[in-house]
């Protein structure tokens, strides 16, 4: 019943989104793409993170991948700016995935904090090639894309983009979904909850979690296919360690294990980023507040929040209630 | 029950909040009398001083035309572009998109230079390149930004007669040290060219990378043999450098790219790059008198010496107040703008400027030496990049033509090939 309520907000949110945007500013439609992109990468990293219990560091890593990959196929070969674009997409989530599973082979044999080391370690790496591999990667320049692709539909038009990644978003979420509430999904939370209890119940708890890391990977290349057309740039700066910390706190923020709340925290540290920032030059500190607070009054994350009033204003109604009682009796 | 409908009340609030704030970013109109100019300069991050420096100087002249520019009020919208190339991609959109700007100015890192040139084209907007010097943006790659126009330099432009200038001192073998990037590649790539085709050779190529602060690696390895060290080094490097040379018992000369000494780091730096030699096309100790008039202006004002940054971005903003004067303060659209800048001669604080056909400046480039002396008339002794010699009219293409120097590739870590390396 609960399940079922939460999903038709979550819906009503979304058709919102998409008949609100159209209407609003072209710069604003930009950044609602940016943020959505952002929402992917981060829904990937909850996988990890809040299901499974895998503080990854790294996720900017195929987020690079996917990137790379599209700008030197458009920019070298000039594939993928037609139809090819779902090539492009195909091969983008592929890359993603191979690179996780050899990434994985590496990172899954460790936990806690020692996970997050090796995925910083081999995020960086990545950063490193696309930092000195000159001859492919254009180094510190970049890589500049050739206009965005066209098939029947005009992908440089912001409205038609912003749609197209709308549908990926959805995609992304409602796959995410399925996976997290599948039996597969149920076992990495008890691997999130008590590994050692699976283990010997008889899962191979490694596997899952390499394939969950893979899945992650998969669905940070989408991201980073959809960023290289986003910005029309991809840099070093894009994968710097960076990326993988703003991947992370937006899912803390949102809160983790959600999905949804990765989704919350992308748009809300997009807005304060790329919003805030044109009009206050101390928005960093409001970035940091809210961070802080949300650490320290709501770990839930920021989807908590409805759940918290509910209980203030029930906690509320009973202690009024239990003290008119007492009031009452002589 | 009730609770239920309330949460769904506050939900759809949220919900229709959300829809009221996208609404609300009104795109506000430009008046025919208005001009709106962007600016991207880093505000945050470690090369927030230089973006300072950047936007004093464009803010000195406006304030000086009083926000006027030929009967044009001028709306200058700055934004902090934090030194990273996406991140200005980023506010240039929002600059084009929601302050609807004719024009946007800035960009420091070369890299930065070659990420906003794109978007000019893609929005059709004007991105005048104060300072960013990624030398192919006015070279190989110039048809394909028709919308821009440089008013600061390409790297390798002071570097071709720096080159020459060596080889008169009689330097033979010279050892480079340089911050491993794009704009280091340009600026050695153009010095060892001119250097290497007037008789001398470069025997040692080292690259350290951008930030470096230790140098006890690369010093040692220098070899002995070299006449002379030249370095381009960038920011906080800049200061560290000479610092080491020196407790090594240096006793080469030591050259180089403007950076590493420009009016930006020298007020930090001691007596040891006393002697050391540059090349920029600006220097704070021009002996001019517009120029000794604009560093007391900008020092009364802000405090410090001008850098080059402060004074090509004030040269900017007198760039397109000429313009407009010659419009009558009317926006003519942005291709017949780069078209009436083009065609302007300006007597600038560093001298004569004009733009080439690939638009970008034709100016003096000063050889210049660290000295500490009394200048413009302030009383104490400092440290001033005196003028030992000047080259007047350098072009990007320096004495080899436009059709045989865009025949070679960009200059980069492999090119030119260092011949004489062991």
């Amino acid at each position: 019943m609960k399940n079922r309520r939460n999903i038709l907000i979550v819906i009503a949110a979304l058709l919102a989104l998409a008949i609100v945007t159209p209407y609003s500013s072209s710069y604003v439609i930009t950044l609602i793409t940016h943020a959505l992109v952002f929402a992917i990468l981060a829904m990937s990293l909850d996988l990890l993170l809040g299901y499974t219990g895998l503080p990854s560091l790294g996720q900017a890593a195929f987020l690079g991948m996917g990137a790379y990959l599209t700008a030197i196929l458009a920019a070298d070969y000039g594939f993928g700016l037609g139809w090819s674009f779902w090539v492009v997409i195909v091969l983008g989530m592929l890359l993603g995935a191979a690179t996780a599973a050899f990434f994985g082979l590496f990172a899954i044999r460790a936990t806690g904090v020692y996970f997050l080391m090796i995925t910083l370690a081999l995020g960086m790496c990545v950063w490193g090639l696309a930092y000195r591999w000159n001859s492919v990667t254009g180094g510190d320049n970049g890589i500049n894309l050739p206009p965005r692709p066209e098939f029947g539909i005009s992908l440089a038009n912001d409205l038609t983009f912003f749609y197209v990644v709308f549908g990926f978003f959805v995609a992304t979420l409602a796959t995410l979904y399925v996976i997290v509430r599948s039996p597969f999904g149920r076992s990495l939370e008890g691997i999130r909850e008590r590994e050692l209890r699976m283990r010997i119940l008889g899962y191979n708890t490694w596997l899952h979690k390499y394939i969950a890391y893979i899945i992650a990977g998969a669905f940070g290349g989408l991201a980073g296919v959809l960023w290289a057309q986003m910005n029309g740039l991809v840099s070093p700066e894009d994968v710097i360690l960076t990326t993988s910390v703003d991947a992370l706190l937006m899912v803390v923020l949102g809160g983790p294990g959600t999905l949804v709340g990765g989704a919350i925290g992308a748009l809300v540290v997009t807005f304060l980023r790329d919003y805030l920032s044109t009009l206050v030059h101390w928005w960093q500190y409001v970035l940091g507040g809210v961070y802080v607070l949300t650490i320290l009054y709501l770990p839930g994350g920021l989807i908590g929040i409805p759940a918290r009033v509910r209980n203030w204003r029930a906690r509320g109604k009973e202690t009024s209630s239990s003290i008119s009682l007492k009031e009452g009796r002589p | 029950m009730k609770a239920k409908i309330t949460d769904r009340l506050g939900w759809m609030a949220s919900v229709a909040l959300f829809a009221l704030g996208l609404g609300a970013g009104a795109p506000p109109a430009t008046a025919a009398e208005e001009l709106r100019i962007g600016f991207l300069a880093p505000l945050t991050g470690p090369f927030a001083q230089i973006g300072k420096d950047m936007v004093n100087g464009f803010q000195l002249y406006l304030d000086e035309a009083g926000g006027n520019f030929a009967g044009a009020k001028v709306t200058l919208i700055v934004e902090d572009g934090e030194g990273k190339p996406p991140v200005n991609v980023r506010k240039a959109e929002k600059l084009i998109r929601q302050d609807k700007v004719q024009m946007f100015i800035g960009g420091l890192l070369a890299s930065t230079g070659y990420a906003l040139a794109p978007v000019s084209t893609r929005h059709k907007t004007v991105y005048v390149s104060s300072i960013a010097a990624a030398d192919d943006l006015t070279q190989r790659d110039s048809d394909k930004y028709p919308l821009l126009i440089r008013t600061g330099w390409t790297s390798s432009q002071p570097s071709h007669p720096f080159g020459q200038w060596a080889c008169e001192q009689g330097y033979k073998k010279i050892v480079t040290i340089a911050a491993d990037y794009a704009f280091g590649y340009e600026v050695v790539g153009g010095f060892q060219k001119a250097f290497e085709d007037c008789g001398g050779k470069v025997i040692q190529k080292m690259w350290p990378p951008l930030g470096t602060k230790d140098f006890g690696p690369f010093i040692p390895a220098i070899k002995k043999d070299t006449d002379a060290i030249f370095t381009l080094m960038v920011g906080p490097m800049a200061l560290q450098l000479p610092k080491q040379l020196k407790d090594s018992g240096n006793k080469k000369p030591v050259i180089g790219g403007g950076t590493s000494y420009d009016e930006y780091v020298l007020p930090s730096m001691g007596d040891e790059v006393l002697g050391h030699v540059s090349a920029l096309q600006y220097s704070a100790a021009i002996d001019t008198p517009k120029n000794a008039a604009f560093v007391k202006k900008y020092r009364e004002k802000y405090g410090k010496v001008p850098s080059y940054y402060s004074e090509s971005n004030y040269t900017t903003a007198q760039w397109i107040h000429e313009a407009l004067k010659k419009t009558g303060g009317k926006w003519p659209g942005p291709e017949k703008f780069v078209q009436v800048m083009s065609q302007i001669q300006l007597d600038a604080v560093r001298g004569p400027v004009r733009l080439d056909e690939m638009r970008n400046p034709v100016h003096t480039i000063y050889i210049k030496k660290v000295e500490k002396k009394k200048m413009h008339g302030y009383p104490n002794d400092e440290l001033w990049n005196s003028v030992i010699k000047s080259y007047p009219d350098v072009g990007q293409f320096w004495k080899y033509g436009k059709a045989d120097f865009l025949k070679q590739p960009v200059y980069s870590r492999d090119y030119p090939p260092c011949k004489y390396c062991e």
